[in-house]
């Protein structure tokens, strides 16, 4: 028997208009796994990202989070006619957390185009995650009477700058970092919100090989230290190669295979997408 | 570089040296009322104008959410300080036309022990409830959406309380149209007390000022404060980082909101009377051209902002509204309505070419100036936006409660770039 | 409240949410294209009201017409170009505060040009007309106004659907950046549809200001805000959407002051707007919009 999954998501839909951006999704992470999720542009995957985390509300299916579920939809209204994913009817309930209540559950995320807040430091970007976690009202905030957690959370925040080898820019505008340490403060402001899960959404994107293989010693070593989840969307195929326990590959929303590192690269389905079926 | 290096507590003894000369020419203004008429009111439109200024920014600048109400929630505030301070013996003098509702005439009768100064502070804190509980129900269905829509559902909504409050059938409560007056005013006005005549008319003001604006300082430099501020940079990343948009934008509305309606209070006891006219958009709008001129996310701008504008709207320029005649020549343009032309204008240039305003986003430091002053000597150029003084202590600029952690560079070298 | 009375209300307010319903026009496809509240529009109808009382001072009202809707027309380009055009890649906000700018603008603009005291709106003759059908008599103007209103939104729903032009503005009002790669030219587009929403105005100025019979600085406040609720409820961006807005407002607020609710007919428009804003907010005939993340 295998632990509970730290994720699961079973058929897992995401229809917008007539589009089936997600269809039929169904993948479980083990704790402690690096899961990959790959495939070619268009495919659904950064979709699957938002409906894990609350962005949108699933179509059909649901996400279970530590045995506890956190999205389910069924195509209802208008949708109801215009449903084109599959398994149309097993469900008949909906819920969906705000993406707030998904990050206070454990579940950080970084965004394929960097979502910094750019006119702050890179300091306060890392203190404004911590704030999910904080205990003090508004009126104790603001007359100093949390002295000891705010304290508390600037000390943590200045660790992991330090820890992501930012510190020396602490007080620096986020927008005025170069592109590769936006991504890092980026997943180092996810793990400010204290994660169990973290979804990182191709952070190796416009990397050089270097800053590639860098990026995934990174991601391991935070693994480690935070003993993390970590569910990965990227391009760069050595990397995920590397990194990852386990891969899933979509294409045009659909599940077209499951497996480790050197079982996908075998898989037919997986380099016909990729390079295109010969007829 | 110079030796000099700016330290904390030379902020702190500067502070508190302006503030004290602040204190001591306020109220040899205040005692000197009858030579200094027109100094006098100004700065007081100025004080109440900068608190508005500055909850309005809260929203606006620091928080990224567009709201139009401020002069409804500044008519709930006025209204219920006038109808509850207006003393006992002169009610059925203001209210000649159609006579008191029974009940209210009750409540004040009941409220009538408590003695001046404590009533109308219980006054403007019952009208910033009230006003606040009015944003906390707008605040559901509207935040939710885009911007935009709280920038009109709120305009409606100042819409609506001022038709409501003139509405005939609130006569016996407003006046309806016939609006308040005998409201008390700031200050004593009695001769033969302790105090001189005048005493407090600019000293009450100002620590009303002063605590209102420090508290909204102190809000946005706590861990809420910058969760305002994610919301404004980044709506999706701040909800990805755990924060909760509906409960902060909410929170800021009614803080915002609260304030709006006390400084309203404030306006009422200015003002001595009011009437539902006063209130319409426009007084929205006047705020929103202090706002943008102070520099939209800037606490201090919006203090400098609302005196500049005050002073130069109800006093220095005053004579672009008259004709003026120079040598037997009539210099055109110069009539009534002129002046808010001119202003108008003046905001247009602004949003148009100096979108940052008189402060941008920074803030007033002292040792900005410091810093200003030492480049000016050697020759560097200056950065705009730090070299503004303002005829006002700077309301509570807390240095940070907690000092930084050691990691941290410290105060002193960082501007080493 | 008997038939005749009641068909009388009906006609009032039907002629009503045809002048709202013009101005409900311009909101609402200036919001589709720009996604900003034009709030200078309410103060746009305004200046025409202005426009005819000075244009009818020198010309016959046959001519005035005309000259009231192109002055009017040249007024919102004007606007746009000076007050939105440079600030498109701006924050929503600063464009915003430029829209309100240019209301404040033109209100003290009118304040001090005109005065704050109300002008006297010129009677247009025939329109003045007194009809009677049955039992109901009303002027002319009233019923001109639901067919006048019909009649101009067909042509525009024509020149929309129908038209390479019209297609090119859907195109814009649906993915501003795509359109802009696929050559069309953003500025003339957003520039023709400040002239329909002006040239609308201008005709729901002239029907509606022949009704009340004053204009102040400030008479276009109140109608702008109602009708960019119509937009709303009509849902924002869709021309019959908003139509139907209008009438449904003007109706609303006829009925309300009939029956002696005048002070709250306001207070309802904007209740109507907080109850759509929560159960339906993309309004009657609006899309569902997502912003991709």
């Amino acid at each position: 028997m295998k632990d509970k999954p730290v994720l699961s998501t079973q058929d897992l839909t995401m229809q917008f208009g007539g589009v089936v951006a997600l269809n039929n999704l169904t993948m479980r992470i083990d704790p402690g796994e690096i899961v990959a999720l790959i495939g070619p542009n268009g495919a659904g995957k950064t979709t699957a990202f938002n409906a894990i985390t609350g962005v949108y509300p699933p179509t059909n299916g649901f996400v279970e989070l530590e045995g506890k579920i956190i999205q389910q939809g069924f195509p209802k209204g208008k949708m109801k006619r215009l449903y084109a994913g599959e398994n149309a009817g097993k469900y008949t309930k909906s819920l969906s957390l705000t993406p707030d209540r998904i990050t206070k559950k454990g579940v950080a995320r970084t965004f394929q185009n960097i979502r910094l807040f750019k006119n702050l430091t890179v300091f306060e970007n890392v203190l404004i995650a911590h704030h999910t976690n904080m205990k003090a009202g508004v009126f104790q905030a603001a007359f100093g009477m949390n002295r000891k957690e705010e304290e508390d959370m600037r000390k943590r925040s200045w660790e992991l700058l330090e820890m992501v080898d930012l510190s020396d820019v602490g007080l620096e505008k986020a927008d005025n970092l170069p592109y590769g340490k936006q991504r890092h403060l980026e997943i180092a402001r996810a793990l400010a919100t204290k994660p169990r899960l973290l979804l990182l959404d191709e952070p190796a994107a416009g990397m050089n090989p270097q800053e590639t293989q860098e990026m995934g010693d990174f991601i391991r070593d935070i693994r480690e230290r935070f003993s993390l989840t970590i569910l990965i969307i990227e391009h760069h195929m050595n990397l995920v190669m590397d990194i990852s326990d386990r891969i899933y590959v979509l294409d045009f929303g659909r599940q077209i295979a499951e497996g480790t590192p050197a079982e996908i690269q075998k898989n037919p389905e997986v380099i016909a997408a990729y390079l295109g079926v010969e007829q | 570089m110079n030796q000099t290096v700016w330290k904390k507590r030379y902020s702190f003894y500067l502070s508190l040296l302006v503030l004290l000369v602040a204190l001591g020419l306020l109220f040899w203004l205040e005692v000197n009322k009858s030579n200094y008429g027109m100094a006098v009111s100004v700065i007081q439109k100025s004080l109440v104008f900068s608190v508005v200024a500055v909850s309005m920014n809260l929203l606006n600048g620091f928080t990224g959410m567009f709201s139009l109400g401020q002069a409804g929630f500044m008519a709930i505030g006025a209204y219920t300080t006038a109808i509850l301070t207006i003393p006992l013996s002169r009610v059925d003098g203001v209210y000649y036309m159609k006579g008191v509702a029974p009940w209210l005439k009750g409540v004040k009768t009941t409220l009538s022990v408590l003695p001046e100064p404590l009533l109308i502070v219980f006054a403007l804190l019952i009208g910033g409830m009230i006003a606040g509980i009015f944003a906390f129900f707008i605040g559901i269905p509207v935040l939710r959406l885009k911007s935009d829509y709280l920038a009109i559902a709120t305009l409606g909504f100042s819409e609506i309380v001022r038709a409501v409050i003139s509405s005939p059938q609130l006569d016996r409560v407003t006046n309806g149209s016939y609006g308040l007056k005998n409201i008390p005013g700031f200050g004593v006005t009695q001769a033969g007390g302790v105090l001189p005549v005048g005493a407090g008319s600019l000293l009450i003001p100002f620590f009303f000022a002063l605590t209102t604006i420090a508290f909204i300082v102190l809000v946005i430099n706590s861990s809420y404060g910058r969760a305002f501020k994610a919301i404004r940079e980044d709506e999706v990343a701040a909800e990805a980082m755990g924060i909760n948009l509906l409960k902060h934008k909410q929170l800021a509305f009614v803080i915002s909101s609260v304030i709006t309606a006390m400084a309203g209070g404030m306006l009422a006891m200015y003002m001595r009377s009011i009437e539902a006219r006063a209130f319409s958009v426009t007084l929205t709008y006047d705020i929103l051209l202090i706002v943008v001129i102070g520099g939209l996310g800037s606490v201090s701008g919006s203090v400098l902002g609302a005196f500049v504008v005050t002073f130069a709207k109800d006093w220095f320029l005053r004579f672009f509204d008259s004709p003026l005649v120079i040598g037997g020549f009539q210099v055109p343009f110069l009539r009534m309505g002129f002046r808010m032309v001119v202003f108008s204008i003046l905001l247009m240039i602004v949003v148009l070419f100096y979108r940052r305003g008189l402060m941008g986003s920074s803030e007033f430091s002292w040792k900005g100036i410091f810093r200003w002053i030492r480049r000016k000597k050697e020759g560097v150029e200056t950065t705009k936006g730090e070299m503004i003084d303002y005829p006002d202590p700077p309301p509570a600029k807390p240095a940070p409660l907690i000092p930084d952690p050691p990691g941290a560079p410290q105060e002193g070298g960082r501007d080493e770039r | 409240m008997s038939f005749v009375t009641f068909i009388q209300h009906c006609l009032t307010g039907v002629s009503l949410g045809g002048a709202y319903a013009l101005i409900a026009i311009g909101y609402s496809m200036v919001y589709g294209i720009l996604l900003l509240i034009n709030f200078a529009h309410a103060d746009i109808f305004m200046m025409a009201g202005y426009f005819m009382i000075f244009s009818v001072s020198s010309f016959p009202w046959q001519i005035s017409i005309p000259i009231v809707i192109l002055g009017t027309v040249v007024l919102g380009v004007l606007i746009e170009k000076a007050a939105y055009m440079p600030l498109r890649s701006a924050p929503r906000m600063s464009i915003m505060i430029s829209a309100i700018g240019v209301s404040y603008l033109l209100q003290n603009l009118a304040t001090y040009l005109f005065s704050a005291l109300p002008q006297a709106y010129p009677a247009i003759p025939p329109l003045k007309r007194q009809i009677r059908i049955g039992e109901v008599s009303a002027s002319l103007v009233t019923f001109l106004t639901p067919v006048l209103t019909i009649i101009l939104v067909f042509l525009l729903i024509f020149l929309l659907r129908k038209t390479k032009i019209g297609m090119a503005m859907r195109a814009v009002s649906k993915d501003y950046d795509t359109s802009k790669l696929m050559g069309i030219k953003i500025n003339s587009i957003i520039s023709l549809t400040f002239v329909i929403g002006s040239a609308l105005a201008a005709v729901g100025s002239i029907l509606y200001f022949t009704d009340r019979m004053s204009v102040t600085p400030f008479s276009g406040v109140l109608p702008g805000l109602k009708c960019f609720v119509a937009a709303v409820l009509g849902g924002i961006g869709s021309v019959p959407g908003a139509v139907i807005g209008g009438f449904l407002i003007g109706l609303s607020e006829t009925f309300l002051v009939a029956l002696g609710y005048s002070t709250f007919s306001d207070a309802f428009t904007f209740l109507l707007l907080i109850l759509i804003l929560l159960f339906r907010p993309t309004g009657l005939m609006g899309e569902d919009l997502q912003d991709k993340v």
